[in-house]
């Protein structure tokens, strides 16, 4: 896994509440059994016209490794291909008010941050991003702190464990293989079914 | 302090818990279908490892797959390259798999519980936000990533932070023409597609005590559409005689005793939710949906409102654009182009049910399409055995073969552009049936409406 420390980038506006995952990549996409190029089918169905002509679109123009989104970012499926699209596209963090518990997992367990902040400073971050497209933001990890130029900072929330994890590169799997013992244990101590 | 169903059934499957991180959580059941699975069997075999438990595992195919001649090989190529995966992956790890044509095959949150593979009391993950439907017989189950479902490929474990829990009771009796879908609908609309982010949710109250298990299901599966990570309903008599006697439940002296235990789980009075919401079923009437989440719902002859819980302006003018409606108008009347019964929310046997006796004795309205997807391959032979297939032929409907279909247009039925469905599937994201497709969520009750008169119409 990739690590994650600081993270200092322009963003990507998307405005819209209830992205769902659909929108991020349509379930047409999800048929190859690959985990690579999913990032060029990202958004896919806003900037493209049935027939693969592009469409003016929220996107153009804008640059940046952090995507910040209206509330409730990644809602509906658990494909994970929808982290895999944002990642393999080039982002490295998605901040939003709050994010579909599936998509949060997802991101996490492939090198992408979900920077949780309140309603308060989302609006005003999207308000001097649209001011200002060029305005740098900076995600600090290990501090659990986002800010920016004339919005200010806030610490948001990541568990400890997981913290760990995206600063070393560390996977859950890698940890449940390496105590296989405890799942042995388990399985003789309880009946399972 | 009381301990809630959902605390029992947490606890039960701890195998460690990690300072200041989640818990190592066994599961009992990975259900697995052919969309999710592939780059996680691939993952393992580069691991040089294969699937630790492989008889907690069961497959089948149901996303990609056509919904007519399954006799014949799967004409999309990507489509057929994804089954047949599937079938190598299984076969090399020793796993159940119901292939397309098998009569267990089926819409994976359909077949699970008609085979017994479900029980009670259990963990049961999937690679499917809809593994939420499990929940209805009161199972701890969630819809996990490909990540997650190689995790448990490996090691039979998940590490999971325990979410907050709610609880959702509705109290009183359902009008006749208010069925499960609408209940569901009802709640969404009322606490938003994110009210229940962070959240487990148990349904409590009359109303889901009075449900069948199909009813239970239908509200359970679309738990996940206000983002609740599951919903859970307590066993009773109903769930323990829905699991009696399937294919892979116990059986004799030792289905007895299982369910004497089953018949324990419950919430403890004086356990605390974190949040409680309660509702009155006298409240609810038939549901439709106007906009492009579960939460933009409404009574099918009420007014499209101005805004929607969880939904800011502009978001809400965007899906209004979409679905080209406008706020204030009703939706009774309103063209319908296409009618969907099918999908893991309404493609069980009691949805066939409700829908033939609406139809019995009428006609489909001419210019309406309408797709009617059984949910498994067993589900497809009860509407047969109980004449249910006739009722809907003399009507002038045609019954497609089992599979997702239309639910999430994977296959060929696609919605086409700016035509209108009434679905009773579980989304109405933008181009989620298909690019441009307008979808209309409701249960089965208003979509027979639907189809016989070809607009927006309140059940018979």
């Amino acid at each position: 896994m990739e690590k994650i420390s600081i993270i200092k980038s322009t963003a990507v506006l998307v405005p819209t509440a209830n992205i769902d995952t659909d929108q991020i990549i349509p379930a047409r996409f999800l048929k190859t059994t690959s985990r690579k190029g999913f990032g060029e089918k990202l958004f896919y169905d806003w900037r493209f016209n049935a027939d693969g002509s592009p469409v003016p679109n929220v996107l153009d123009g804008q640059v940046g490794c952090i995507i910040v989104a209206g509330e409730n970012f990644g809602c509906g499926s658990s494909r994970e291909h929808a982290a895999w699209a944002i990642h393999d596209a080039g982002y490295k963090a998605v901040v939003s008010s709050s994010f579909a518990d599936i998509f949060k997992g997802n991101a996490l367990n492939n090198s992408l941050l979900p920077v949780q902040v309140s309603s308060g400073f989302l609006s005003v971050l999207t308000a001097a991003l649209r001011a200002d497209p060029s305005l740098e933001i900076m995600i600090d990890l290990p501090a659990q702190t986002i800010s920016a130029e004339g919005v200010g900072q806030e610490t948001f929330p990541i568990v400890g464990y997981k913290k760990e994890c995206l600063m070393n590169g560390y996977s859950d799997i890698d940890y449940l293989l390496s105590d296989v013992e405890s799942i042995l244990d388990y399985e003789a101590d309880s009946q399972t079914s | 302090m009381g301990k809630t169903l959902f605390d029992k059934i947490w606890d039960a499957h701890v195998v460690k818990s990690i300072p200041d991180g989640p818990d190592v959580l066994y599961i009992d059941r990975h259900l697995i279908h052919e969309v999710t699975s592939p780059q996680a069997f691939s993952a393992l075999k580069a691991k040089g490892t294969k699937v630790f438990r492989p008889e907690k595992t069961f497959a089948t195919c149901d996303h990609n797959t056509p919904t007519h001649d399954q006799d014949k090989p799967i004409a999309e190529p990507s489509s057929a390259a994804a089954v047949e995966a599937l079938a190598r992956n299984t076969a090399e790890n020793g796993i159940s798999y119901f292939p397309l044509g098998d009569p267990a095959n089926g819409i994976v949150h359909v077949m699970g519980p008609e085979q017994g593979i479900v029980l009670c009391g259990q963990t049961v993950v999937c690679g499917d936000s809809h593994t939420a439907t499990h929940g209805a017989f009161g199972n701890i189950a969630f819809g996990i990533g490909t990540s997650e479902v190689e995790m448990v490929f490996a090691t039979q474990c998940l590490m999971q932070n325990k979410p907050m829990q709610a609880r959702i009771t509705v109290d009183g009796t359902l009008a006749d023409d208010v069925t499960p879908k609408d209940v569901i609908l009802y709640i969404i609309s009322r606490l938003g597609t994110g009210g229940c982010n962070g959240c487990f949710v148990e349904y409590a109250g009359e109303v889901f005590r009075n449900m069948s298990m199909e009813g239970r299901m239908t509200v359970c599966n679309m738990s996940i559409e206000m983002g609740a990570k599951g919903g859970v309903v307590a066993p009773d008599q109903t769930t323990v005689d829905y699991i009696r006697g399937r294919r892979f439940a116990p059986t004799g002296a030792d289905f007895d005793v299982i369910a004497e235990k089953w018949l324990e789980l419950r919430t403890d009075e004086d356990a605390v939710f974190d949040k409680e919401y309660h509702f009155d079923a006298s409240d609810i009437r038939p549901m439709i949906t106007y906009g492009t989440n579960p939460g933009m719902g409404m009574a099918v002859d009420g007014l499209i409102p101005s805004q929607a819980v969880g939904c800011d302006e502009g978001s809400f003018r965007k899906a209004l654009a979409y679905m080209d409606l406008k706020s204030g108008e009703k939706l009774l009347g309103h063209k319908v182009d296409y009618v969907f019964l099918g999908s893991c929310t309404n493609g069980r046997i009691e949805d066939f049910r409700a829908f033939a006796n609406a139809v019995k004795g009428c006609r489909k309205a001419d210019d309406v399409v309408a797709w009617l997807v059984p949910g498994s391959k067993q589900v497809e032979r009860l509407i047969e055995e109980e004449g249910l297939g006739n009722i809907l032929r003399d009507a002038g409907f045609e019954i497609r073969q089992p599979g997702c279909s239309a639910c999430l247009a994977m296959n060929d039925d696609k919605i086409p552009e700016g035509k209108y469905c009434v679905s009773t599937s579980n989304r109405n994201f933008e181009g989620r049936q298909g690019y441009g497709a307008r979808t209309m969520l409701a249960g089965p009750l208003v979509a027979a409406a639907a189809a016989l008169t070809g607009c927006v119409s309140l059940p018979k």
